[in-house]
Parts: C-alpha cells; sequence; structure tokens
C-alpha cells in the first residue's frame, strides 16, 4: 500500500514594511494572522507553514498594500 | 459623441447612485466626466482597475498639488490647509499613520466593545423616556459615534453641540467662508485641547501620542496633532453617523431584509458588509496622476485627475451578481466602501462595530421602529459630500 500524497504547504509571510496597519488580515483570518501592539499585522507563531486554506487567499487578496505572500513549498 | 457626465450629483434615491450616472455604469472601466469648473477628469467605475489604480503610487493624493481636481467651489478655500493622513502621500503619511494605527487594531476595538454598547442604551434610555417619536440622526446616529470618538480621544463630549455644527458647516457649507472658518474653529478648539493636556494630561489617543512623542522622539509638534485630531474627529463622527442614518433608512424601505436581520442577528456582520457595499457613502474619492500612467487601455496623463465613483465600483456587475440588490447572501467582502491601498480607512474596525452595535441595539429597543414621514420626503445629502440622511423623523 503506498502512502496518501502529501497535501501541498505553503509559506505564509507578511511584509511588514508595506503593512498598513488595516487589520484586514486578522479580521478575516484570525486562525493565522494577529496585529501587534503598534498594530503591524505578523503571521500567528507556527502558523508560518501551513496546509492550503481558502480564508488564507482571502486574507491575502483583501489585504489593501498586497502585504501577504503565500507560496507552495 | 455623447457629452460627458458632469460629476458630482445628486442622488434621487439616498441609497442608490444618482441616476445621472447611468451612462458610466459598464463598459470599460475609465471614463471621462467632467467638474463643476468644467475640467475633464477620469472616473474609475470598475473594480479591477479601482484596486489597480488606488495600489499605485504614481496616483498622488496630495491636495497641495497645483494639478488637484477640486469637485465642488465650496473646497477651493481648502486647498491651501494642510490635511494630514488624507491628503499626504508616503513616506510622510506612512509616519502619521503608524502614529494612530496602535488606538485602532482589532484588539483595541474589541475591548472598546462595551463602552460602545453602553453608549447606544444610553441614547436609547432617554430617546424611549421622552415618547414614541425621534429624529434619529439628531438623537441617536450623530451622538452615538460622536461619543465614541470623544472617548478614544480623550476629547469632551460635553462641546458636541460645538463641534457637530462646525463639522456640519464644513461638510455642506452651504458657503465658502462656512467651509474656512468651521475649520479655523475646529483646529483652535482641539490647540487648546492639546496645550491643555501638555500641561494636565488624561486617558485618550492624544494624550497617548503627547506621552510617546515627548518620551521616545523628543520633540512634538502640536500643531500636527490638532491637524490629526481634527481629521479623527470629523473622520470619526460624520461618516458612521451617515452610515447609520442611512443603514436605517435602507432597512426601513426592505422590509425583508429587516425581517430577517430581526430573526437572526448572525447575519449583522454580513449585513454591514453588504451595507458598506450598497450605500457607499463616500462617492468620489480624488487623485492625482504624477507620471503618465497606462491602465486598462487608456492613458492618464502626468498632472490629470481622478476620481473614484465608490458607488459604480462597488457595483461593477462583473463582480457582484444583482448589484443593486441589497442581499445578505452575497459574499460581499473586497467592497471598497472604505477605500482601498495606503489610505485604507483607519478606523476601519471601529467603524464596523459601531454600526454593528447601533443596528443590533435599535432592533431590540425599538422593535416596532417605521418611518414618521412619507419616505420621499426624508432629506438626504447633496452630492459633493459624504452621502446620509439629514433629518429621519421615526416612530415606534
Amino acid at each position: 500500500m503506498s502512502a496518501a500524497p502529501r497535501p501541498p504547504r505553503f509559506q505564509v509571510e507578511v511584509d511588514a514594511d508595506r503593512c498598513v496597519g488595516a487589520g484586514q488580515c486578522a479580521f478575516i483570518a484570525p486562525e493565522f494572522f494577529t496585529q501587534d501592539d503598534e498594530g503591524t499585522s505578523e503571521v500567528l507563531p507556527g502558523r508560518e507553514e501551513t496546509e492550503d486554506d481558502p480564508l488564507l487567499h482571502e486574507a491575502a487578496d483583501a489585504c489593501p498594500v498586497r502585504a501577504i505572500t503565500i507560496r507552495e513549498k | 459623441m455623447t457629452e460627458p457626465v458632469a460629476f458630482p450629483q445628486d442622488r434621487t434615491c439616498p441609497y442608490h447612485p444618482p441616476a445621472a450616472y447611468d451612462p458610466l455604469r459598464g463598459g470599460p472601466p475609465l471614463k471621462r466626466v467632467t467638474f463643476f469648473d468644467g475640467r475633464p477628469v477620469w472616473a474609475v467605475t470598475g473594480h479591477a482597475t479601482a484596486r489597480e489604480l488606488l495600489g499605485d503610487p504614481r496616483l498622488s493624493s496630495d491636495s497641495q498639488n497645483p494639478a488637484w481636481p477640486v469637485p465642488s467651489a465650496r473646497y477651493v478655500g481648502l486647498l491651501n490647509r494642510r490635511t494630514p493622513l488624507l491628503q499626504v502621500d508616503d513616506p510622510e503619511h506612512r509616519r502619521q499613520r503608524r502614529l494612530l494605527i496602535p488606538s485602532f487594531t482589532l484588539k483595541r476595538v474589541q475591548s472598546l466593545r462595551p463602552g460602545i454598547e453602553e453608549t447606544a442604551d444610553g441614547l436609547l434610555d432617554s430617546l424611549l423616556s421622552r415618547g414614541n417619536e425621534a429624529e434619529l440622526v439628531g438623537e441617536f446616529a450623530l451622538p452615538m459615534p460622536s461619543k465614541v470618538i470623544c472617548r478614544l480621544l480623550g476629547v469632551p463630549f460635553a462641546d458636541h453641540d460645538f463641534f457637530e455644527e462646525q463639522a456640519r458647516r464644513l461638510l455642506r457649507g452651504p458657503e465658502l467662508s462656512d467651509v474656512e472658518d468651521a475649520r479655523d474653529r475646529l483646529e483652535g478648539y482641539l490647540r487648546r485641547i492639546i496645550e491643555e493636556k501638555q500641561v494636565r494630561p488624561g486617558e485618550g489617543l492624544l494624550d497617548e501620542i503627547i506621552r510617546e512623542q515627548a518620551d521616545v522622539e523628543g520633540e512634538f509638534d502640536p500643531q500636527e496633532l490638532a491637524e490629526l485630531a481634527f481629521i479623527l474627529l470629523i473622520g470619526g463622527h460624520e461618516t458612521t453617523a451617515n452610515m447609520i442614518s442611512l443603514s436605517v433608512f435602507t432597512l426601513l424601505q426592505h422590509p425583508e431584509r429587516l425581517a430577517e436581520l430581526r430573526a437572526d442577528r448572525a447575519l449583522l456582520p454580513t449585513a454591514v458588509e453588504e451595507l458598506m457595499r450598497h450605500l457607499s457613502i463616500v462617492e468620489g474619492m480624488l487623485r492625482v496622476a504624477t507620471e503618465d500612467i497606462e491602465v486598462a487601455g487608456e492613458t492618464i496623463r502626468k498632472d490629470e485627475g481622478v476620481v473614484f465613483s465608490l458607488s459604480l465600483v462597488n457595483r461593477d456587475e462583473s463582480v457582484y451578481s444583482h448589484p443593486d440588490v441589497l442581499d445578505w447572501q452575497r459574499p460581499a467582502r473586497h467592497h471598497i466602501g472604505f477605500g482601498y491601498g495606503i489610505h485604507q480607512c483607519l478606523g476601519q474596525n471601529l467603524a464596523r462595530a459601531e454600526l454593528e452595535i447601533a443596528l443590533d441595539r435599535l432592533l431590540t429597543r425599538l422593535p416596532g421602529l417605521r418611518l414618521a414621514a412619507p419616505a420621499e420626503e426624508i432629506p438626504h445629502k447633496p452630492g459633493d459630500t459624504i452621502q446620509g440622511i439629514v433629518q429621519l423623523p421615526v416612530t415606534w
């Protein structure tokens, strides 16, 4: 019996230099993103590498400055 | 060739784009319109193009640019004034925004919610104690966000009559001199508050900024802070007040949608997004090109003006099916009711919370809410300012 194919893994990043603190990512996908005390968004610890999730893409698409990148590993 | 459409124009129905904009709907995402002074300006009406251009640094928000497009004669007098945050570009914009964003994060807004609920209930208590009729703008829609932003900034609400009146003159004149004078008075008032806070610090966003700037940077610009406070005070209550009043009016004209909300409050967050999309209270967002920009098969030349018609962008049929229908089931996210790009509304999380709480408390406390005048006699705002209801007589 062969092992099931491994689901694709994604690397999630927020470019803090671009972030304008609108909080859209943390609003749409609070399981993946949060805002630090300065208002800058960041990926929640442990969620930088993840399986695919539609909310992740929705959050990236909603970011007003396109500061979120999702790369397939 | 057809004549370019004049922009802006008044809405006929308070919650639909002006019927006069019909020729601008559909078709190419960029069209020519004409401003009051005869100037041709690019109107952006397509959703994808709007997002592309609002993220383009070659479109400037700097109203001090001599090529800045002015949408109404009333605003000519404000051209020589600095409007921080809203009408500046990066890097200055970024520095100013960074001062403010810690006060508007989702966590901060979450912590403000009990206070907002208390404010809404307090206003409804006194409204109910006066009988079974009210003018909902003056007695609820305006004082509620006004109290919230005062508390957040650390500005005494006792002065609200003064700054609400100045905000009204600033946004609706009627004369150019009203606009200039209102701005002078408001800025002078906030300057005095800030000077007082420097001597006797209190609790609020302004106090925090004064403290932080004194500690970290060793320099502090009270004039800039007064200008920022001015933006937050106006932006924080006029826009939200208009959303509340126009949302209530719209719901009363859509009894089925209202019944759905009454039956299931869990619909409120999506209803707030759909109302933001449907009502698009900021009709025209302005920019000026600092370089030639090729977009959607057209060239926006350097120094040409651009206006984003949010109501048309938010009803782009290629993105929203049956865009003129109010529908709680549609995915309304990605509307640009809060703008897009580096200037996207700083207070959007607060605005969402306020609108959600205002509607929830109104539905609960005034279950028989209805208009106390024929809908067509209810006055709404002119086309060259933030859209909303002027006076909303209701009964229950």
